[in-house]
């Protein structure tokens, strides 16, 4: 059984129940009287002029409202985003066409299947041109995606430029210094970090209602940012944000997919409004492949320069970044979230160079881990690369080069300072619990019989809990949406006078089990228990600020709000039990659902009487206001930072290049733990991610720009059958950058994991001399390699 | 055109374009919401039920090829307020985070253990590996799975793994 104690406890998630009855409400589930439904019209190719669009004949089909172009919705401009760097998103295809799926027509009509029909019914013209796909291409400016741009190349992040007002050193001379070095070892590798469709298996849907009378929206959505969209509509349409109520009920999945603002969205409130009828739109999987952010799409080159005994004397990367056609959200700034983990775990200088590069493809984004996984792929791959090339045994060369425990806050050249961490005995725990010695002896003994076994290992460190109220200034915030400029937490706890328990918070979970984690952190600072605790979110009208779920920042910023909250509340309803005892309040302490003075625990005043007697002025103390709530934002110093290690076990196949992997071992270190269950299953969904995009996932566009991999058949997820079960444990080493200790566990498994496969395979193919292959390990691919290191 | 079947014990008909798809007519028309959509490809199995006994998945299916069969959907399956071993299971094994695949995967696990209640992890493995879950890594699931083979052989069930590490 599960136990029910509180913190650190496995509780059983309260969200289950109605989800595995059937009985969740997800936004497709809603069905009011006289709901519309949407299709678009997409483009089918990657880019061409429009030279005539003609939807009269569509128009004439049964069941149509509506069916509405770019002229119809230009004065609504085009698609707001945080980070404006690149053209942005026009509502619909304004005149051109930039990227194969780009929305060109809406058509609204009485139900799904006859919008589907008359969007096939729109006459359309195109003058194709040739579409720049190819990032390398692309990077050369030969021709321009976008003629009104300067060049291709939006922007480029670099290791000490991104930030001016820091003045941070450019550590390239002290890296091209080691490399001319006597002793110095350099290897350098070009990978790919390939494109990637997230993949929700919720298909993205809205449904938006308009009362003219009261003159209110209300818009279900599945996203992870409900008071982003919120923020996003009330500005597009010029209304208070307070007449726009964004509800995200249950949501299927997001892993940063439903992160973004989508132009469907604000699509989806303009129809309702002008045919004053409720509008629902459910994206087709196909849809979600051509028109819902992707995520990676990195190519580059990773060079390491070190000694002949494994020291590290400097890393240096130098990578285009795809950000496909248009801007949105955050798609720029992606990169940046790699870059401040540039140097990993490890002392070095850091030479970084990213350009982010606009083609005609889909718009890159957030996709779990968000630039912190390409990051620490190249990083932790050439590091394999060059243990190999001294010889020496890759966790023996991490260890010789970590962050040492009396280091910290250990100030990375970037600028920030890692919080808290004992890397190399993360990595004594994982070695002795994977029996790392006798994985050896078990792959050199398979090698002599002449099989193909490799034994990966890897090392993370990754940045979350965003975020620290600095980042604000360059552009790390919600403030084009009118949010308030930070990413801080924000948290209400109130006591209703039956002393149950009111927690509302600003995040926007997907799966995470906030209801269960935030009962957990309020029913234990209470001593009120968690089945009276009821937590709400993702509804813009019950809470005033809500930053949304993302990089991993929910418990370690939301959560931090909250328990502050709750500390507050527990403040002052020691006083009112201090009055009910006739005691001092700092004398109070609360357990097992009431209130006694510690060390005597009689006599003793229920939550119940203390409920009832802070909503009744003449049974509370004169100088306590009436209520029991209190509501904190929270707003951390630093990011926080967590880490880990990895070992994967994988034996390839030389006849057909097929990899199984055998055994997956992971000791992680994300600070304190409220829910170890719901923390090992965060890390189990990683790992699985992490694993598609090294032995699967590959999102491809033909040089015409066609879209090969539109559909699940296309375009393969690791099934139950492609998996071992995970084999877990931890290290914990608790941060101070806020009161629970908490680091963030979201996109920990997916950013320990892709380098930790392809380190595994490479480790198999020594023999071969295979030195690299890029992801996705496929048996295609995987064959190949073999066939030509065998000559 | 005019369909009738049997779903959840409940007999039940409705006039439908021929074109319908199973799972919009459990759905859309009878407000049976539980079943999913995913993919519409057959690919993903957030839409599986069983027709005659057997797990389908009903996005590939028209409502008309369902016409005189039993259909059982996930709200069929807890009875009198108790869960199905395999509801629990999900439960108490962290079998599910954002429960979009849940009712598809509990369904295919049914069906699973109706022929064979006491899978190994391998024939669990392939015996869901039609269902597709993007938040779990199956782990769990595989874990819920032989927490109600267990229980449906009268047997308690192994301890959970996050107990004192694995």
């Amino acid at each position: 059984m599960a136990t029910t104690s509180v913190m650190g406890g496995s509780v059983r998630r309260r969200e289950d129940p109605a989800l595995i009855q059937g009985m969740g409400t997800y936004v497709d589930d809603l069905q009011p009287t006289g709901v519309l439904q949407v299709a678009f019209m997409r483009s089918p190719v990657a880019r061409a002029k429009i030279t005539s669009l003609d939807t009269s004949k569509a128009k004439e089909m049964p069941g149509v409202a509506a069916i509405y172009t770019h002229e119809d919705v230009a004065h609504l401009g085009p698609l707001l985003a945080q980070v404006q760097i690149g053209k942005l998103r026009p509502l619909l295809a304004d005149g051109e066409v930039n990227h194969m799926g780009e929305a060109i027509a809406m058509v609204v009509a009485e139900n799904r299947y006859q919008a589907q029909d008359a969007a096939e019914a729109i006459d359309v013209e195109f003058d194709v041109v040739k579409p720049i796909i190819d990032l390398k291409e692309a990077a050369s400016d030969a021709a321009k995606v976008h003629d009104e741009l300067d060049s291709n190349i939006l922007h480029t992040w670099t290791y000490h430029g991104y930030w001016d007002a820091l003045g941070l050193e450019d550590q390239t001379p002290q890296v091209d210094a080691a490399m001319e070095r006597d002793d110095a070892v350099v290897v350098s590798l070009e990978m790919k970090n390939q494109r990637l469709i997230p993949v929700a298996i919720e298909p993205r849907s809205v449904m938006a209602e308009y009362n003219p009378g009261y003159g209110r929206f209300t818009v279900h959505s599945s996203t992870q940012v409900p008071h982003a969209l919120g923020g996003a509509i009330s500005k597009t349409f010029g209304m208070i944000a307070s007449d726009v109520r964004v509800i995200a009920p249950e949501v299927g999945g997001g892993f940063g997919s439903k992160l973004n603002v989508y132009n469907d969205e604000i699509l989806a409130a303009f129809a309702a409004k002008d045919l004053g009828r409720p509008v629902k739109w459910t994206e087709t999987r196909r849809e979600a492949a051509s028109s819902t952010i992707h995520g990676r799409g990195w190519v580059g080159t990773a060079t390491i320069v070190g000694t002949k005994d494994g020291e590290f004397l400097g890393y240096k990367l130098h990578a285009l970044a795809d950000m496909g056609a248009y801007s949105q959200n955050f798609t720029v700034a992606i990169p940046l979230l790699g870059l401040w983990i540039a140097s990993g775990q490890y002392k070095m200088p850091v030479s970084w160079t990213v350009d982010c590069v606009v083609t005609n493809t889909m718009t890159t984004d957030a996709y779990r881990g968000a630039g912190r996984p390409e990051a620490i792929y190249y990083l932790e791959r050439i590091i394999d690369a060059y243990a190999r090339e001294i010889g020496m045994d890759p966790f023996e060369v991490r260890k010789k080069n970590f962050w040492q425990p009396d280091e910290f806050p250990a100030l990375m050249g970037c600028g920030f300072a890692l919080d808290s961490g004992d890397y190399a005995s993360n990595v004594d725990k994982l070695m002795e619990k994977a029996d790392y010695a006798g994985l050896l002896r078990m792959r050199d003994q398979a090698r002599d019989e002449g099989r193909l076994v490799g034994v990966g290992v890897g090392s993370y460190v990754e940045v979350c809990g965003f975020g620290p109220a600095v980042l604000a200034e360059i552009g790390f915030s919600w403030s084009e949406y009118g949010l308030p400029a930070s990413f801080n937490g924000s948290g209400l706890v109130r006591v209703n006078p039956d002393a149950t328990v009111t927690v509302v918070i600003g995040t926007g979970p997907s799966g995470q089990g906030h209801e269960t984690t935030w009962a957990q952190i309020v029913g234990d600072g209470l001593g009120i228990p968690v089945d009276k605790v009821r937590v709400l979110h993702g509804d813009t009208r019950e809470h005033p600020m809500g930053i949304g779920t993302f990089g991993s920042r929910s418990v370690a910023v939301d959560g931090a709000a909250t328990y502050e909250a709750t500390l507050k509340v527990r403040e002052k309803a020691a006083k009112i039990a201090a009055h009910l005892l006739e005691a001092s309040a700092t004398d109070i302490v609360f357990e097992n659902g009431g209130a006694h003075v510690a060390g005597s625990p009689a006599p003793r005043v229920e939550w119940e009487a203390i409920a009832k007697a802070a909503y009744q002025a003449h049974t509370s103390p004169e100088d306590v206001e009436s209520g029991l709530e209190a509501h904190t934002s929270f707003s951390p110093g630093n990011a926080t930072w967590p880490f880990g290690s990895h070992i994967a076990l994988v034996e390839v196949d030389p006849d057909t290049g097929n990899v199984e992997l055998l055994r997956y071992v992971g000791v992680d270190d994300c600070g304190n733990e409220i829910n170890p269950m719901i923390v090992n299953g965060q890390i189990h969904g990683g790992i699985a991610q992490g694993v598609g995009q090294a032995m699967f996932e590959d999102a491809v566009y033909d040089s015409d720009g066609n879209l090969l991999t539109g559909s699940l058949l296309d375009y393969p997820l690791p099934t139950a059958a492609d998996l071992p079960s995970f084999e877990l444990d931890r290290t914990v080493t608790p941060t101070d950058v806020n009161p629970m200790g908490v680091k963030g566990v979201g996109e920990a498994g997916t950013i320990g994991t892709a380098h930790t496969i392809v380190n595994a395979v490479v480790d198999a193919l020594e023999p071969l001399g295979v030195k690299h292959v890029d992801m996705p390990l496929r048996p295609k691919r995987v064959w190949q390699a073999i066939q030509e290191a065998r000559g | 055109m005019e369909v009738s079947m049997t779903v959840n014990g409940r007999a039940v008909s409705a006039d439908v374009e021929p074109r319908t798809l199973l799972v919009h007519f459990l759905r859309e028309n009878l407000r049976l919401t539980g079943t999913h959509v995913g993919c519409e490809t057959g690919y993903c199995g957030a839409c599986t039920v069983h027709v005659d006994g057997k797990a389908v998945k009903s996005c590939t299916m028209l409502a008309v090829q369902a016409e005189g069969a039993d259909v059982k959907t996930i709200e069929s399956l807890a009875s009198n307020g108790n869960l199905h071993p395999v509801q629990e299971g999900f439960w108490e094994r962290h079998g599910l985070q954002c429960g979009f695949c849940t009712p598809g995967m509990i369904m295919a696990s049914v069906a699973l253990l109706d022929e064979n209640n006491n899978p190994s992890e391998d024939e669990i493995r392939h015996g869901i590996e039609g269902n597709l879950c993007r938040c779990t890594g199956y782990h769990n699931i595989v874990r819920a799975v032989e927490y109600a083979g267990a229980k449906m052989r009268g047997e308690e069930p192994p301890p959970p793994d996050w107990e004192g590490g694995e």
